[in-house]
């Protein structure tokens, strides 16, 4: 056993930098990479794209990734977890598998979970009695179940921990949760038993703060005067132990900053129940965590306790849920947000002219530059100039695109000083309705499997 | 005493919860812990967001990091894909609440 072992994690979400796995890899030493690809809304568009193309519906960055660092993984050994399989993870293990054959490297082991996709099982689920209603508002699935885009159970650790002990080098899952991409390698290294509530807890904190990346590092941090070299910033490696401890770190010589400050912020992202955060493997209290600056860009979390997890899996569902658009233009002063509120109240006006109208929800105003993000707050009176941002959403997708239409025409029929549009008009755009329920876990059974390039 | 910002001296981090955010607050020594326990009730923090969030505000206390977080609920236009607000997921609420003034 390992007495550390180190796991970096080089992706929060769809779309971050390439730049943060790539550098994990070559700027220090590492054991595992985790990488997270998934958001809520993700696994709608995967939905979509596999529909038209049997060999799509996973997250092509990944293999991208893969592209520039491969060769450099496979000789140094880095085991990398990643939820890039979207809702397609053998299409995703095929294309690695045939980047590594690409590239001339033999061997490679590549596994894949699956299981985390109920949707074509809803309507024997919801026969067998498991309702999936919204766990927030408590409506029942019946509500939107001909609409559903995708349905996906948040799968733990232990299912990463099962496929790396197959000897996966690559571990491929859909919709595993983010903190399983950290403690899934601690479990396996460790030991550790699904009873280990403690450390199971130590582990889902740990990935807690890794996984937005360079969130704990010194990114988004409301103190960010301190910190140095915004540029090369490091992304996070956690430093596990055994026994349950573990450190926060980066790569030596990367910028960004990691202090007890840092630390706190991203463990208070998202957060509800400091004392209460539900996993599927345990449940963690994040109050009783001793967090201390052990070294220059070294904090050590200690302490932790967890208890055992809930009965029931997390599931997220999604589901068409109307159109939606919105378009901006920039108005000038003087008098820019007198002009930009007479833009505003000018294109209902004409759209109501048209027999298009909306209801009060539906509607969308924003100034921009004049106190949006902080509206009630922190508002500016005469600024030199604004962005009007319009917005509409409803169920008819024409109304939708009527309303795209009227934008563009204030720049020579409004008020003086309309400028700054580009890119065309602003057209309908599917809105994705979150739909999240809970599925008793014998439900749901997980399988893994290896394949060898 | 004087009146000073939460920003001179407490650290703040936002994000999205469903249609709501959470604003996590902390600060670096216990003395200042005691004043924002006692100054940022849920009915500050409320008045403080009027415009923003619609729903209820539930506080939440982590001692361990000097920390209190809030949820605001309905504070997102519908919050995920269905909003049409630029700040759709909170992000910005962190620095929002850092403007609230207190006496210290």
């Amino acid at each position: 056993m390992r007495d550390k072992v180190l796991i970096g994690y080089g992706q929060g979400f769809w779309g971050d930098s390439i730049l943060g796995p790539v550098r994990l890899v070559r700027e220090g030493p590492l054991h595992y990479l985790a990488l997270d690809y998934l958001a809520e809304v993700t696994m709608s568009i995967m939905q979509k794209l596999k529909g038209r193309n049997p060999k799509a519906g996973y997250a092509t960055d990944f293999v991208a990734m893969l592209d520039r660092t491969l060769p450099e993984i496979h000789q140094k050994g880095i085991k990398v977890i990643a939820n890039a399989g979207g809702v397609n993870p053998q299409a995703c293990l095929q294309a690695v598998l045939d980047l590594a054959r690409k590239k001339g490297i033999k061997g490679l082991k590549v596994g894949v979970i699956e299981g985390d996709d109920v949707l074509a099982r809803v309507p024997e689920l919801i026969a067998g009695g498991h309702g999936l209603v919204n766990m927030d508002d408590g409506r029942p699935l019946s509500a939107v179940q001909d609409r559903l885009l995708s349905a996906n159970v948040y799968i733990g650790a232990f299912a990463v921990a099962e496929c790396l002990k197959a000897g996966a080098q690559i571990v491929i899952g859909g919709r595993l949760t983010d903190p399983a991409l950290v403690a899934g390698p601690m479990i396996h290294e460790f030991g550790w038993g699904p009873q280990d509530f403690d450390k199971l807890a130590a582990g889902t904190m740990a990935g807690h703060i890794a996984e937005c990346g360079a969130q704990c590092t010194g990114g988004n941090y409301t103190g960010w005067r301190e910190v140095k070299d915004f540029v090369r910033i490091g992304y996070p490696v956690i430093e596990a132990s055994p026994d349950g401890t573990f450190v926060v770190t980066k790569h030596d010589g990367t910028g960004g900053l990691v202090n007890r400050n840092t630390v706190i912020s991203q463990l208070l992202y998202e957060m509800g129940d400091p004392r209460r955060y539900l996993g599927p493997d345990c449940t963690a209290d994040f109050t009783s965590a001793v967090v201390e600056e052990v070294g220059a860009d070294r904090v050590r979390l200690s302490g932790i306790k967890g208890g055992p997890p809930t009965p029931t899996y997390k599931v997220s569902l999604s589901y068409q849920n109307g159109f939606k658009t919105t378009g901006q233009l920039t108005v000038s002063g003087p008098d820019a947000v007198a002009k930009a509120k007479l833009c505003a109240d000018i294109v209902w006006g004409r759209l109501a002219l048209d027999g298009c109208t909306f209801a009060e929800h539906e509607k969308l105003v924003e100034i921009v530059g004049a106190g949006v993000c902080h509206a009630g707050i922190t508002e500016a009176s005469d600024p030199p100039e604004v962005v009007l941002r319009l917005g509409v959403k409803c169920a008819d997708e024409d109304k939708v695109d009527r309303f795209g239409m009227e934008i563009v025409p204030l720049v020579t029929s409004g008020p003086p000083g309309v400028t700054g549009f580009a890119g065309g008009r602003p057209k309908a755009t599917d809105i994705v309705g979150y739909w999240p329920a809970l599925l008793d876990k014998t439900q749901v059974k997980t399988t893994v499997r290896v394949e060898v390039s | 005493m004087a009146k000073v910002k939460l920003k001179e001296f407490a650290f703040a981090r936002s994000g999205d919860k469903g249609d709501g955010s959470n604003v996590g607050v902390f600060v670096t020594n216990q003395r200042d812990y005691e004043l924002i326990k006692q100054q940022l009730t849920v009915e500050r923090v409320k008045r403080h967001f009027h415009a923003i969030c619609k729903g209820e505000v539930t506080r939440y206390e982590a001692p361990n990091m000097l920390a209190l977080n809030f949820l605001l609920r309905d504070s997102l236009g519908g919050g995920g894909s269905e909003s049409l607000k630029t700040d759709a997921q909170g992000k910005t609420h962190g620095l929002a609440l850092l403007e609230i003034e207190v006496d210290r």
